[in-house]
């Protein structure tokens, strides 16, 4: 992270909210620190014009560029109890919470909204790596199970867009029993005869892969994505070697035959549209 | 054989123990050499050692129960089957990589009926811990495992799992070879077996290594045992940036049989024998024999609809009125 993201933006975003950001704020890529016109970058979703990286976008774009025209409508998610454990280490969990629900205006590290992609009904769940790393708690787990019946009931695919760095350690068990409860809900789909598309972005790590992130009928990743169950740091230590170029990028699971495809941006979502058209032959048999 | 093991490892916080109990070792051996009759004094010390164990063990802390679970003498995941299992065949391997020895496993019969076992294997000395891989299976350990559930599931028998795992390994091999998506295959085995599926935590339940073999209608913990989504080190070097502060992050995790029945996600508790489960592996092996045929003899009531439908519900309603 560069000074001008780390520093400029949270001013700005508290100042003017952040759709409305001025047109010549200058950003810098993390990867190969070219610095480029926020409004250019914007049209560009986020995607570096002289290396290719691909930044981390808001919830809010990550649904413009789904949905067909960018119009979609966000669901409410369930409420889950706050904080079983009454966690706290240096902080209160529930402080940690309320700083994140500020910073980011959502509840949790999860959105689910519907619409069409490629002139196709389809839900939608995105995940918020701004929202306590992704972490996955119960109103994560609770919001992938929502998602999933909103498909089931809509006779929509289900699309995930995963960003999270794992289970959410403040909710201890309570957020490992999400890896089982967030795969019940992939059934859901999966039996009502629906795609169940994941896709993997930057970064996506732990429980969150170990669970229904892996289990996607189609499994597509951004250029340069981390993914990965282990983190780099404990592998390293555990092995004491020096890790791959390009281990747990998205294109090292390509090579390893853990997804089907790393999928430009720019792409996504005519990809996503093929796919769904290709897979719901029954859907277009039945309407004929 | 169990009883024959060597020298008992004691913890920290048993100190005063091992010193009662020295002394006791030390009466007895002067009593046969010098022919003196200190039966008294012994009985005494006796009664002052289950007293101070007692006391002990009645309020172990988080960290203390962590140490527990991870006692090098407490009973490993073999010693269940050795114990529990009669005409046991192991199986092995993933049919596609390898065997992975850290997941131990095979057709067996429990209390005469037939079952598939599967366990984690931490190894009970140096060389068998090794060979094990000290219980952290890697993607072919979890695919052999969904195998065997699958295979239970074919022929109508249920699958009786023990799980000990500080956790899934984390190796370059192991994420090369899709560690991720063979624990979430096998979570999902465990969840759409049409036979039921009994899980214990018997020592350590180390995250999505242990959920991957414990996502069962009935999860039995043993009274030490610990069941946490990140190890207590690993926690604290997370949040407190010192993996010192484990005591504490063992605290705040709420990883005992007791916090994780009380929040309504394992089902039953079994009882260990005074001093932990590795001062009486025979009869911490028996008892949770008795806790898995009783959890058992209800789920075979149920068909294979009825079962899955009933697991479904009791997950998706985990931690929705977590209680605090």
């Amino acid at each position: 992270m560069s000074w001008l993201t780390e520093y400029v933006r949270p001013k700005i975003r508290t100042l003017l909210g952040r759709r409305d950001v001025p047109e010549n704020l200058w950003v810098q890529c993390p990867s190969c620190q070219q610095m480029m016109f926020h409004a250019e970058l914007e049209k560009a979703m986020k995607v570096c014009s002289s290396c290719g990286h691909h930044m981390r976008p808001s919830v809010a774009e990550r649904l413009r560029w789904t949905f067909d025209d960018g119009a979609f409508t966000r669901i409410e998610l369930p409420k889950v109890p706050a904080d079983p454990l009454r966690f706290r280490d240096s902080q209160r969990y529930t402080d940690r919470l309320k700083t994140a629900r500020d910073k980011n205006q959502s509840d949790d590290a999860l959105a689910v909204a519907h619409g069409s992609i490629g002139g196709q009904r389809a839900v939608a769940a995105v995940m918020d790596f701004d929202f306590m790393g992704g972490s996955m708690g119960a109103a994560v787990g609770e919001g992938i199970v929502a998602a999933a019946k909103l498909a089931v009931l809509q006779d929509a695919p289900l699309v995930v867009f995963t960003a999270s760095g794992g289970a959410r350690m403040q909710e201890g068990a309570v957020s490992l029993m999400q890896m089982p409860r967030t795969i019940i809900a992939t059934r859901l789909v999966k039996e009502a005869g629906l795609p169940f598309i994941v896709v993997l972005t930057d970064p996506t790590t732990g429980g969150v892969t170990a669970s229904f992130a892996m289990l996607g009928d189609i499994q597509i990743a951004e250029p340069g994505a981390l993914i990965g169950f282990a983190g780099a740091r404990v592998i390293e230590q555990t092995v004491r070697e020096k890790l791959p170029d390009g281990f747990q990028r998205a294109e090292y699971l390509h090579q390893h035959g853990i997804v089907d495809l790393v999928a430009k941006r720019g792409d996504l979502q005519a990809t996503l549209g093929r796919i769904i058209g290709l897979l719901r032959v029954k859907e277009l048999a039945q309407a004929a | 054989m169990l009883d024959a093991r060597p020298m008992r490892h004691f913890l920290e916080f048993e100190k005063p123990i091992a010193e009662l109990e020295g002394k006791i070792e030390e009466l007895r051996k002067m009593s046969e050499a010098d022919g003196l009759n200190i039966a008294d004094e012994i009985a005494k010390l006796t009664e002052k050692t289950d007293k101070q164990l007692r006391a002990t063990y009645a309020k172990l802390t988080p960290w203390q129960k962590t140490q527990v679970a991870r006692h090098p003498e407490r009973p490993k995941a073999g010693d269940y089957l050795r114990g529990l299992i009669t005409d046991y065949e192991p199986l092995a391997g993933d049919r596609a990589f390898a065997d992975d020895l850290a997941v131990i496993g095979g057709l067996g019969r429990f209390r005469g009926r037939s079952v598939v076992v599967l366990g984690t294997e931490k190894g009970n000395d140096t060389e068998s811990r090794v060979k094990h891989n000290f219980g952290m299976a890697k993607p072919e350990g979890y695919r052999k495992a969904r195998r065997l559930i699958e295979l239970a599931g074919r022929f109508g028998i249920p699958v009786l799992t023990f799980v000990d795992t500080s956790g899934a390994f984390p190796g370059i091999d192991a994420e090369a070879r899709g560690q991720a998506e063979a624990i979430a295959r096998s979570i999902e085995a465990c969840l759409e077996s049409p036979v039921p599926v009994i899980a214990t935590i018997i020592g350590e339940g180390g995250s999505g290594g242990a959920i991957a073999l414990a996502a069962g209608d009935a999860v039995l913990m043993l009274e030490h045992a610990i069941y946490s989504v990140i190890s207590p080190e690993g926690c604290a070097a997370i949040l407190w940036k010192d993996a010192a502060q484990a005591p504490m992050a063992a605290e705040a995790l709420k990883l005992t049989a007791e916090d994780l029945k009380r929040l309504e996600l394992i089902d039953t508790i079994v009882p260990e024998p005074l001093g932990g489960a590795h001062r009486d592996c025979d009869a911490t092996i028996a008892a949770v024999g008795d806790a898995i045929a009783a959890a058992l003899t209800p789920l075979l009531a149920l068909d294979a609809a009825a079962l899955k439908a009933a697991r479904r519900e009791k997950f998706l309603d985990m931690g929705r009125d977590a209680l605090t």
